[in-house]
């Protein structure tokens, strides 16, 4: 076992994607703690260029192929088991997204190495590698070490700072072939959303809803409140899977990241896919019915109450 | 085509979470249970697949586990449409996802199937997604945040999207069999009346399997906590109209809200 912190790389478009950065960043402070390196896996088809934007690392493994041009859950799986196997870092840093959950699991089953899920810090103390996880949809964390003193964590983005990953340097690049290839998932197309009649993201106050707004016809009194601060009116993923706006309106890990200046949280619990989406906003105001609800945790003002009595009154207050 | 969901229990997340006396895991003697709600959005999915054309039959794995109600969960499924039944082995506690994963596949030895779906993730899967444990413990390939499943005429093949951040989507077409952790279904999952659940439980029949050989999760949790709710949220208080006015307030200090501003 060596010392040395791996990163598996997330890219799209040419460009590596922040959680992968801010992986990177506390992979530096841990790899000082472990006496290893810090190192990014890149896996791709052509992209040594990508390896300059890891600077960071000390190290960068390029992993090219023509399989690997787009991602796909077997031929990542293929590709790393042996690299990981024959390298035998201490951690391997993985964000916590769509791949990223089909690459930690499958490598976690493949090389018998734990697993721990869903992390929002990382450390390595004299007893080893500590992850501070969160469970039953954040109301929970625990804190795990790995039996063997080595594992996988998958990280929620927001965890760490992403500038620490980005400083520049000289790492030492490798560039290897995959060691296997699997083509059982093939990759097809990447579709991206259309664009809506509002784009949360350019908006400086979102009304937020989710499933404490109870029925569909309660929308009509956020947006009269959203109209009333001049702002827009934006959901948790529950309310666009009913359909009840858009999806084009939807924050969190698989809507959009929003950084509003203010943030007014709706009957939104705060499960950490939600937060993952909103905690930068400048100033975040929750509203819920629960005064456990882990919104409140990210929240600068609280309000323990139901939205249907708070927001009319909001409305009136402001509307004038 | 057949088709094989895996489901489980989890704790209601309505009611009050305590941790227990150890400090490392939850104090299970008054927690009421609930269906995942991710592997009913599979079960969704599996059942609207077989009746879309494509046939086949949909058999639903639960582990048997003392806390909750493993028989009422599988009834559900019976009630909504599903086939054929199946509880996996014996646990005191719900085991972690590794664990669970093992015994699943040793059920699936003796089950056929040509599709396998489960929720993409559990509120309490601390060691990973089930999905891709077990699709790697049969040496199937998995996708995970799957939104999209359509099926070829011929039956090898699933074309399936995965979710990515910012509403970007990937489609993937996989070899069957396959394992796919299921995001949502197209459909909110169906109703069963309760009656007829509680019939079911009576008359249904629930077949057992022997699975799980304490594969175990390689975890050691050190402690679990409540995060402090609110530590760093000022709380407001009072009625609607005051509430408004506070809020009114701090809003009108950054120029927000018009009327408050003038």
């Amino acid at each position: 076992m060596s010392g040395d912190i791996v990163v598996i790389a997330e890219h799209r478009d040419g460009a590596i994607l922040d959680p992968t950065y801010e992986l990177l960043g506390r992979a530096r402070s841990l790899a000082a703690a472990s006496g290893g390196e810090a190192i990014a896996v890149l896996l791709g088809s052509g992209v040594a260029g990508l390896a300059g934007s890891l600077g960071a690392a000390a190290r960068v493994i390029v992993v090219d192929g023509p399989g690997l041009a787009s991602f796909s859950p077997t031929a990542y799986q293929a590709a790393l088991v042996p690299l990981v196997r024959e390298r035998e870092p201490a951690l391997v840093l993985i964000a916590n997204s769509g791949s990223g959950m089909d690459v930690a699991a499958g490598l976690s089953a493949a090389l018998d190495l734990p697993l721990a899920a869903y992390a929002i810090d990382l450390t390595i103390d004299a007893g080893g590698p500590l992850a501070t996880c969160q469970l039953y949809a954040g109301k929970i964390q625990a804190k795990v070490r790995f039996a063997g003193g080595r594992g996988i964590v998958t990280a929620v983005a927001g965890s760490f700072p992403a500038e620490a990953g980005m400083g520049p340097g000289s790492p030492v690049i490798e560039t290897v072939a995959p060691a296997a290839t699997d083509d059982r998932i093939r990759f097809v197309d990447l579709l991206r959303p259309e664009a809506g009649d509002v784009d949360i993201t350019r908006e400086s106050v979102l009304v937020s809803v989710g499933r404490g707004i109870g029925e569909q016809e309660n929308i009509e009194l956020v947006e009269a409140l959203a109209a009333a601060l001049g702002g827009a009116v934006s959901s948790s993923r529950p309310i666009a899977d009913l359909g009840w706006l858009p999806r084009t309106r939807q924050g969190g890990k698989s809507g959009l990241k929003v950084k509003p200046r203010v943030y007014l949280a709706l009957g939104i619990s705060g499960a950490p896919e939600h937060l993952e989406g909103m905690r930068g906003a400048e100033l975040i105001i929750a509203v819920n019915s629960d005064a456990r609800a882990p919104i409140f945790s990210v929240a600068h003002y609280g309000v323990v109450a139901d939205l249907l009595d708070v927001v009319p009154a909001l409305t009136a207050r402001v509307g004038g | 085509m057949d088709y094989v969901v895996l489901l489980k229990q989890v704790p209601d997340l309505a009611e009050e979470l305590e941790i227990d006396a150890d400090g490392t895991g939850l104090d299970r003697e008054w927690l009421s249970f609930v269906a995942s709600e991710w592997d009913e959005y599979a079960l969704e999915e599996a059942l609207l697949l077989r009746d879309q054309g494509h046939g086949g039959t949909v058999t639903c794995l639960a582990l048997g586990v003392e806390t909750g109600d493993v028989d009422e969960l599988l009834a559900t499924c019976l009630a909504r449409g599903a086939d054929r039944v199946i509880k996996v082995g014996s646990f005191e506690a719900p085991p972690d996802s590794h664990t669970a994963a093992a015994a699943f596949a040793d059920a699936l030895a003796h089950v056929h199937y040509d599709l396998i779906l489960t929720g993409v993730q559990a509120i309490d899967d601390l060691d990973g997604q089930v999905g891709p444990l077990l699709a790697t413990r049969l040496d199937l390939p998995h996708v995970s945040v799957v939104t999209h499943i359509a099926l070829a005429h011929h039956h090898t093949t699933v074309t399936v999207h995965q979710e990515y951040a910012g509403g970007i989507v990937a489609e993937f077409e996989a070899t069957l069999p396959a394992v796919l952790g299921v995001q949502t279904s197209r459909e909110t999952p169906r109703y069963a009346p309760v009656s007829r659940i509680r019939q079911l439980m009576k008359t249904a029949t629930i077949e057992a399997m022997a699975g799980g050989g304490g594969a175990g999760s390689g975890l050691v949790i050190e402690a679990m906590a409540i995060p402090e709710t609110g530590s760093t949220a000022e709380m407001i208080s009072g009625n609607p109209q005051a509430i408004a006015e506070r809020i009114a307030a701090i809003l009108s200090e950054r120029g927000i809200g018009t009327a408050v501003a003038r």
